[in-house]
């Protein structure tokens, strides 16, 4: 079948299995080129593998809660929406979440995903404390910081490479409530959010939106967001004797892929100043719940559509603190002289992370989102070699395009990884479109 | 606080797991009732950790008719609710060739499940209480060549519990018959199905729930089974016979 991931681009026939038992699952892997995939959220052809896609949506029970210590210990294809219902009720929220909650904890792990805390709190992987992976040769191997230490430190970040995450037990957060203070400033241009997210380190959440399309001295003008976790007795009223709970709301959902044309200059610039105005109009603090502050897109399900037929590709980078302000600014004007703006250009302060190959590193990441077209993958492809010239890397859950050279270059680590694999007999094992494109 | 129990006879398909998740999350306590139990461990502690309601696990086998009373009284309480989800299709060719394989399918979907119906009704009965959900099939509406050996077992299943409805109505025990078209489940895997005709397991879970909730008597899972099936049982047999269905 037609397989693609969350971009819908690249789309690539393969063969999808979705096995219900460790054996079938065993099997599977035995074969060879095997890939797991989880709730397909990557956005390009990191969980697609042409000969042996393997779908964890049946390894997807919740086996134990240990509520002294908040560990959680569950099947890999147990997505995050679900433990958020079981568990916030209950006063637990995920450490760290990535910007959708239809993900699954394997694909966290896998990808080992950052959120809007990453200055604070690290990425998901801090708080693994253990995983079950099933390798090469068919077997389970339990690994963790402490018993075999490689294969955990590979794994979380290895983008399934290095075998199929069964099991995992994670940590969750102790939270009073379902609420989220908000707090939103205004920066005129880059410098200025550079400045404010430096002055907020303090904040437990912080995320900037900027306005791709500006140009000179506004280039870069952005709503930097800071957020923190509402104790019981600051949420609105009507909701303080279940803090905890939120009303369900009314989902939209894109029933039909937008024509190409729909999105186009105009159409983006426009959105994009509403926001803004609309932003700085509203700027100040705010109480929002959970699901709008951390997951504003899930509430318009298939928004993957609105790109049209060809899909699109989002391009994300993370540039180091020294030459994030330059790199920045080069990465903007090109993408502004290019006028091919995105509805979302996401920027965000990383902290220091040490890891095997792991996404974060200490700076700035920048994601924007662009449709699928000669233009724009034109486009990406200069912003690549801008990375690269400031010393930045890649995201490898966002990429659907890059070239292996380029890859490369921005990833010396990429040496390590691949001997890992090599000696670990997971190179033929385990493989996707991407490594096979990535030369991983 | 509970909102009652729960009792899921065939526990290990996907409907029937469907259906537990579906009434734990309304807050009923749930019991799992498959042949080797122990199997269902890491979905008794799936249920329990979602949901936080009681779920245990039960040693049932639907063939082994003789057990059925003696499985009844050591369950932990007696269910308010009881879903049998027992069924097995098997291959109509088979079942034309042997007549062993034929009759198993005859025992799994008409003597298991009424006979451990039969033995719940009566407590039921004694109580004065309950409900009886019965998954039967549209295969039974009427006979037909590609499986009329599954289709005639789930025919005196139906008439069963339209019966058991009849008896039990003025006694506070209520009885519902499930008619599912396709549903997407292991059983059904690898087949090309039609979506629009296709029912989704927790669709199916749902429906029954509300079906329950609403004491209705007969539910097709998707609606339009009820008009494909009013069409089907009305062709003259003398059309019927000579079609390819």
């Amino acid at each position: 079948m037609i397989l693609s991931g969350w971009g819908r681009y690249p789309r690539i026939d393969a063969k999808l299995n979705a096995p219900r038992s460790e054996e079938d699952l065993q099997a599977l892997v035995l074969q060879g080129n095997s890939i797991a995939r989880g709730n397909g959220r990557a956005y390009g052809d990191s969980a697609v593998s042409a000969q042996n896609t393997v779908h964890m949506r049946h390894f997807n029970r919740m086996l134990s809660f240990d509520a002294e210590q908040g560990q959680l210990v569950a099947e890999a294809g147990v997505m995050l929406a679900d433990v958020i219902d079981a568990f916030l009720p209950r006063g637990w929220f995920s450490y760290v979440t990535p910007g959708t909650k239809f993900v699954t904890l394997g694909g966290m792990i896998a990808a080992d995903v950052h959120g809007k805390n990453h200055h604070k709190d690290g990425s998901f992987g801090t708080y693994v404390d253990w995983i079950d992976v099933l390798i090469s040769d068919g077997s389970v191997q339990r690994c963790s910081r402490s018993e075999n230490t490689e294969l955990f430190e590979w794994t979380v970040g290895g983008m399934g490479l290095t075998g199929i995450v069964l099991r995992a037990a994670i940590r969750l957060r102790h939270v009073s409530s379902a609420w989220i203070e908000q707090r939103t400033l205004v920066a005129e241009n880059i410098s200025h959010a550079i400045e404010l997210f430096e002055q907020s380190h303090d904040a437990t959440y912080s995320v900037a939106w900027i306005d791709c399309l500006q140009q000179g001295k506004s280039m870069g003008r952005s709503l930097v967001i800071l957020g923190e976790h509402a104790d019981a007795v600051v949420v609105p009223s009507q909701y303080r004797k279940t803090p905890l709970h939120i009303s369900p709301k009314r989902k939209l959902s894109i029933p039909v892929e937008f024509p190409s044309w729909a999105l186009n200059s105009l159409s983006v610039r426009a959105f994009n100043a509403l926001y803004y105005w609309n932003g700085k109009r509203k700027r100040g603090q705010q109480l929002v719940d959970w699901d709008s502050y951390f997951y504003p897109l899930d509430a318009i399900l298939g928004w993957n559509k609105i790109y049209g037929r060809h899909g699109f590709a989002q391009f994300q980078c993370v540039l180091p603190l020294q030459t994030a302000d330059a790199g920045l600014r080069a990465l903007l004007s090109a993408i502004a002289n290019a006028g091919a703006g995105s509805f979302l250009a996401v920027l965000k302060r990383f902290g220091t992370q040490n890891s095997r190959f792991s996404f974060p590193m200490e700076g700035y990441t920048l994601a924007l989102d662009f449709p699928v077209n000669k233009k724009t993958l034109a486009l990406m492809e200069r912003l690549d070699s801008i990375t690269v010239e400031h010393g930045g890397r890649f995201y490898l859950a966002k990429d659907s395009r890059m070239s292996r050279d380029l890859f490369h270059q921005s990833e010396p680590r990429t040496k390590d990884f691949v001997s890992f694999r090599s000696d670990h007999a997971a190179s033929g094992a385990f493989a996707s479109a991407q490594s096979h494109r990535l030369g991983l | 606080m509970s909102k009652g129990t729960v009792l899921i006879l065939g526990a290990r398909s996907d409907m029937a797991m469907a259906i537990a998740h579906c009434f734990a999350k309304e807050g009923y306590d749930i019991q799992l009732a498959a042949r080797n139990a122990d199997g269902l461990v890491s979905d008794t502690s799936d249920i329990a950790l979602r949901y936080q309601v009681a779920v245990t696990q039960h040693e049932f086998d639907a063939l082994n008719t003789a057990s059925h009373v003696a499985f009844v009284v050591h369950l932990p309480v007696l269910p308010d609710i009881a879903v049998c989800a027992v069924g097995y299709m098997g291959e109509q060719a088979e079942n034309e060739r042997c007549t062993q394989s034929a009759s198993l399918v005859m025992r799994s979907n008409y003597e298991g499940p009424t006979s451990i119906l039969a033995v719940l009704a009566n407590l039921f009965e004694q109580r004065g209480s309950g409900t009886l959900v019965g998954i039967s099939s549209i295969a039974g509406e009427r006979g037909r060549a590609t499986n009329y050996v599954y289709g005639s077992a789930k025919a005196g299943f139906t008439a069963f519990l339209s019966g058991l409805r009849n008896r039990l109505a003025k006694k506070g025990v209520h009885v519902v018959t499930v008619l599912p078209g396709f549903v997407a489940t292991k059983m059904t895997d690898g087949m090309d199905l039609p979506a629009k005709l296709t029912a989704q397991p927790k669709q199916m879970a749902d429906a029954i729930l509300d079906a329950v909730l609403k004491r209705r008597n007969v539910i097709y899972v998707k609606r339009i089974w009820q008009l494909i099936m009013m069409i089907i049982r009305n062709i003259p047999e003398k059309v019927f016979k000579g079609m390819k269905i």
